[in-house]
């Protein structure tokens, strides 16, 4: 049981951060019915920034932690979301109403693009992240085993929850939200009524990035170090997450990235950790077959 | 990275919106660069990350991008102003004119090109030459016209193919080091020969076996699925060590005899019996022939095919599926024979590429390579064979080029390392490409009957398929 | 002339809440034409779908009964074998050609089946074996005699997406009577034609009843259609038949009249006058 409670927790926490880079896919699926190939790397480029700018904040100009990595946050979130803002800009924009699937490459030129720079500019090798907030709250204890929740598990879980609340009420409450709904609608009658298609593309883009920023923050708090292939498989297990929770819904997105985080935590824990990626890969392929509208989506009906 | 659409006269060149255009991407390209071309973290001998920092690095990108702005913006600018059908037009002239003799020349100078670049760099210096550049675009074009079949011809998006690749090598490679051995040894020379159907028709065989539940979702799902099921191959050749010998591959896999002949030193090697020198330069000629002749049967059954029943029902099927059930073909059915089919073109060249390496891993069966292959059909033009051997140079032999470009060191220093911005040049050409050319090299369609005339058919007309 | 050819039995189907078509029957005589009629929305096209197997019906029986005695449950059958056992053949709302294939595979297509067999599932036809060469000079000969009936002769190598609308029409009957369909299913046919393809499309639809093989459903609009060409009529609206029988009988229906104009009832003979129906 004690174990148990230990990976539901753990589990939890991986799941956030699959849940806030999920969102990214869900919501360009919705708008533009594209499955965005580079946004794992786009989460893997963010953690780059993010580890950057934490070395910067704090050995350059002498930051505590905390407030460095509140700067680290907003910081990134922009400099994502203008990456991806850019990519949407010069690699998929162009290739809108066109052939269907040159989109489609082009997204996974981009993502070959993206992890390639990274290795470039920064170099093949891990980069470890130095260790944050590693005390423990210890919960209870059970025969000899003690139950706790990190403080970084803390942090991770509280900063995902305040930043989609506020990423729920831009969606819901502000006018980007309904330009943004009624683009998923019908792109032709929106632009109708006055709606800027291309700029409601672009900011759902940039809201895609800004959410996978702060997974990027989360994922090097969490696992503490980086790598320039660590974009493809968090990419394809929150593409997992985002197509268990309904490909297009939101809610979706987050309930599908916390099953698959604690799916994946309790596999490791009770059957094999060297299948865990291979558990995901399945879970994908299973959803897809089985129940291709997910948990929350819209059925599809097809109309002859 | 904007617009200029509204330029007051079409022929005046506006350099005010021209200059503005670049000064804004130049800020981006800068937004972009900090920090993550501004700084570096390296480690330093405590394991700890210290941070260099290059702002002129992160300046000389911007300047490059400013500058490929601005002449982007003038070449937007000729071509308004240029006449482009005359020229187009000629184009196609000296195209059709050509176009007879393309054929017969392209396949005569495939078929002696080993044994020109013999001639050319001697036994020693053209191992690389057929091997890299030959052998390698080859195994590329047969793996593009195997993936033709289901992506191009049924529009069938497969992003896992790599997967029956897969399926081929290791088929080869654990029949031939573990069952032949203990079974039938003396059949250890005809191993390649024996295992080359065995391999497609095990890859066919995967190919059904994983296509039957999948083949009925749409496009971009059967897409992830596809991908999903090629990452789950990988990964379990990864973990089931026993079978597989996990990450470390299976090794001293029998590469393929002169139909019986071994290609050694030996009294009874290829070189003996022919009364040649001994030279490794043999077997790579032969290998060479091997692809050739396994990459032409590719492009001969698919020719044949497409003007079968079968093959014009998978055009259909890309063309309409819903009118396809009206008529009474079983989708279901002929799904699965593209599938099928284009899976064991896969194991075909699996197998050859297994008995060409003589040692496999899960490496060569990674996610990229699907890409790879996905990306030479796409960009050669869905359904085109002459399209796929195009881009088959274009991207694999570019990519093998980069390796040669040593002379890059003479202008870099001796640290730069041309072949690690490969895949980086890879990807940029692979967007780069598409934003050019979003159908392909050759997008017209050519019909499979004809009445009276042969008529192209222009791509903007040819469906992509639905899934 | 009067055997039923399809019977269609309390044939019922739901979306969610929606009931597209309630407890519907009628019988599609052989060698007649029948024409299914009402309003926009009526859930004319889903009846096509549930007898040509893309929707599966929630209630109901259709059961076709094929001159040799043979009856087929369409409801049951696979959707593909509803063309090439049961030989029923559709056309679509919205032309569903192959747009990308050229007029002459299109109708090539069609004859899938017979040749698939024909060239020994494939194998025959790689090893280029006479018996599939003569069966693929049939099924030629037999598409350009459908080109030659439709006047599309000329426009054999054209692709089917470059053809002005009215031909796609023709060459969609063309394609699907290359199935040798008993049953022939055309979902508006007449929709967007000019007066004078309206009429060719009446002769071609006349002439396919002529030849005695193939009995036609047809979903139609246009009242002048309806009641040049067909034998029998039904009216359905929101889902429900309000009426069946010939063609003057249907015509002077009030309910049919007030189901198209909306209108009370007793407002109807001022609306009949006006219109000359
Ligand atoms: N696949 C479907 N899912 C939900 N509703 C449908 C579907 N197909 C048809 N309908 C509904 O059934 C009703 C009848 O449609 P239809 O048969 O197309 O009418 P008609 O062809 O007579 O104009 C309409 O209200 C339509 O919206
Ligand atoms: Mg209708």
């Amino acid at each position: 049981m004690a174990i148990f409670i230990q990976q539901l927790i753990n589990g939890l926490t991986l799941g956030s951060i699959y849940g806030l880079i999920a969102i990214g896919y869900t919501m360009v699926f919705g708008i533009i019915g594209m499955v965005n190939f580079a946004h794992g790397d786009v989460f893997m480029v963010s953690s780059f920034i993010a580890l950057l700018l934490l070395l910067v904040a704090t050995t350059l100009f002498g930051f505590g932690l905390v407030p460095a990595l509140f700067l680290v946050l907003v910081l990134g979130m922009l400099i994502t979301g203008l990456w991806n803002w850019t990519i949407e800009r010069t690699a998929y924009r162009p290739l809108r109403g066109s052939f269907r699937l040159a989109p489609l490459i082009s997204a996974i030129g981009m993502s070959i693009l993206l992890s390639n720079l990274i290795q470039v500019i920064q170099g093949p090798r891990n980069k470890p992240v130095p260790p944050m907030f590693t005390q423990v709250l210890p919960l209870f204890e059970e025969n000899g085993y003690t139950v706790g929740i990190g403080y970084k598990q803390i942090v991770i879980m509280v900063v995902t929850a305040v930043l989609l609340g506020l990423f729920w009420y831009i969606v819901q409450k502000t006018p980007l939200g309904r330009a943004q709904r009624a683009c998923e609608q019908d792109q032709k009658m929106a632009a109708l009524l006055g709606i800027d298609v291309d700029k409601t593309i672009s900011l759902t883009f940039v809201l895609g990035a800004a959410l996978a920023a702060v997974a990027g923050v989360m994922y090097i708090m969490y696992y503490g170090v980086i790598n320039f292939s660590d974009g493809f498989v968090p990419g394809v297990k929150a593409f997992t997450a985002a197509v268990l929770g309904g490909i297009g819904s939101l809610p979706g997105a987050v309930i599908g990235g916390l099953l698959i985080g604690l799916i994946e935590t309790m596999w490791s824990a009770y059957f094999s950790i060297d299948y865990k990626d291979v558990a995901a890969f399945s879970i994908l392929a299973i959803t897809l077959v089985f129940l291709p509208t997910g948990l929350l989506g819209r059925p599809e009906v097809e109309k002859v | 990275m904007t617009d200029t659409t509204h330029s007051p006269s079409p022929d005046a060149f506006n350099l005010k919106q021209a200059l503005k255009d670049a000064g804004f991407a130049g800020m981006v390209t800068f937004g972009l660069c900090v920090p993550i071309v501004a700084f570096r973290a390296e480690q330093d001998m405590a394991n700890k990350l210290v941070l260099q920092q290059r702002w002129w690095m992160a300046l000389v990108i911007t300047g490059l991008v400013v500058v490929a702005r601005f002449l982007f913006s003038l070449h937007q600018h000729s071509r308004r102003n240029e006449h482009g059908p005359q020229t187009s037009a000629g184009a196609a002239g000296v195209l059709a004119l050509i176009k007879p003799y393309l054929a017969p020349l392209g396949f005569g100078f495939i078929t002696i090109y080993p044994l020109m670049m013999l001639a050319m760099h001697g036994p020693g210096g053209s191992i690389k030459w057929i091997d890299n550049f030959g052998i390698q675009i080859l195994i590329y074009v047969m793996l593009g016209w195997g993936l033709n079949i289901v992506v191009g011809l049924a529009g069938l998006l497969d992003l896992g193919y790599v997967a029956f690749y897969a399926v081929g090598a290791y088929s080869y490679a654990l029949i031939a080091t573990k069952v032949i051995p203990q079974t039938f040894p003396f059949l250890g020379v005809w191993a390649f020969w024996i295992c080359l159907p065995i391999s497609g028709l095990l890859a066919a065989l995967w190919g059904i076996l994983l296509g039957f539940p999948v083949l009925r979702l749409r496009g971009d799902y059967l897409a992830i699925v596809t991908l999903a099921f090629g990452e789950i191959i990988r990964l379990v050749l990864i973990n089931w060590v026993d079978f597989s010998n996990g990450y470390a591959g299976l090794s001293s896999i029998p590469r393929p005899s002169f139909f019986g002949i071994p290609f050694n030193a030996s009294d009874t090697g290829f070189a003996a019996v022919f009364g040649l020198e001994f030279s490794p330069i043999y077997r790579t000629i032969f290998l060479y022939y091997v692809i050739l002749v396994l990459s032409l049967m590719t492009a001969y059954v698919t020719l044949k095919l497409r003007r079968l029943p079968v093959g014009r029902a998978w055009e259909a099927l890309r063309e309409d599926e819903i009118a396809c059930r009206s008529l009474g073909i079983n989708t279901t059915i002929t799904k699965l024979t593209a599938f099928a089919i284009g899976a064991m073109f896969g194991g075909f060249a699996g197998c050859f590429f297994a008995a060409r390496q003589g040692f496999i891993s899960p490496e060569s069966f990674v996610f990229l390579e699907s890409a790879q292959i996905l990306a030479i059909v796409v960009l050669g033009g869905m359904g085109s064979l002459f399209g796929v051997v195009v881009a088959s140079i274009a991207l694999v032999g570019g990519i093998e080029i980069l390796r040669e470009l040593d002379f890059l060191k003479e202008v870099f220093g001796p640290t730069f390392d041309p072949s690690q911005y490969r895949m980086l040049v890879f990807g940029v050409a692979m967007v780069l490409m598409m934003l050019w050319k979003p159908r392909g090299l050759i997008s017209t369609r050519d019909p499979s009957v004809i009445y009276k005339e042969r008529k192209a058919i222009s791509g903007s007309m040819v469906q992509e398929g639905h899934g | 002339m009067t055997t039923p050819l399809l019977k269609i039995e309390h044939l019922t189907m739901r979306f969610g809440g929606l009931v597209a078509v309630n407890d519907l029957s009628f019988d599609v005589r052989k060698g007649e034409i029948t024409a299914l009629i009402g309003p926009n929305g009526a859930g004319k096209t889903t009846v096509f779908n549930c007898i040509t197997g893309f929707y599966k019906p929630t209630e109901g029986r259709l059961g076709l009964k094929h001159p040799d005695g043979k009856t087929y449950l369409l409801e049951r059958l696979p959707d593909h074998h509803i063309n090439w056992k049961a030989r029923v053949a559709r056309t679509f709302q919205n032309i569903r050609l192959f747009q990308g294939m050229t007029v002459l595979e299109n109708l090539l297509v069609a004859q899938h089946n017979p040749l698939m067999l024909a060239s020994g599932y494939s194998i025959l036809g790689l090893l280029g074996s006479k018996s599939y060469l003569k069966s693929e000079k049939a099924a030629l000969d037999k598409a350009v005699a459908w080109l030659e009936r439709i006047n599309l002769i000329d426009r054999a190598d054209d692709p089917a997406g470059d053809l002005p609308y009215g031909d796609q029409r023709r060459l969609e009957i063309a394609r699907a009577m290359c199935t040798d369909p008993v049953l022939l299913c055309l979902d508006e046919p007449a929709a967007g034609l000019n007066p004078r393809e309206s009429l060719e499309l009446n002769a071609l639809l006349t002439s396919i009843r002529a030849d005695g093989q193939t009995s036609l459903l047809l979903i139609e609009h246009d009242m002048s259609v309806v009641m040049a060409i067909s034998d029998h009529v039904v009216v359905l609206d929101y889902g429900v038949k309000i009426s069946d029988g010939a063609p003057e009988e249907v015509r002077n229906d009030p309910r049919v009249i007030a189901a198209y104009l909306g209108v009370d009832d007793d407002e109807v003979a001022a609306v009949e006058a006006e219109v000359g129906l």
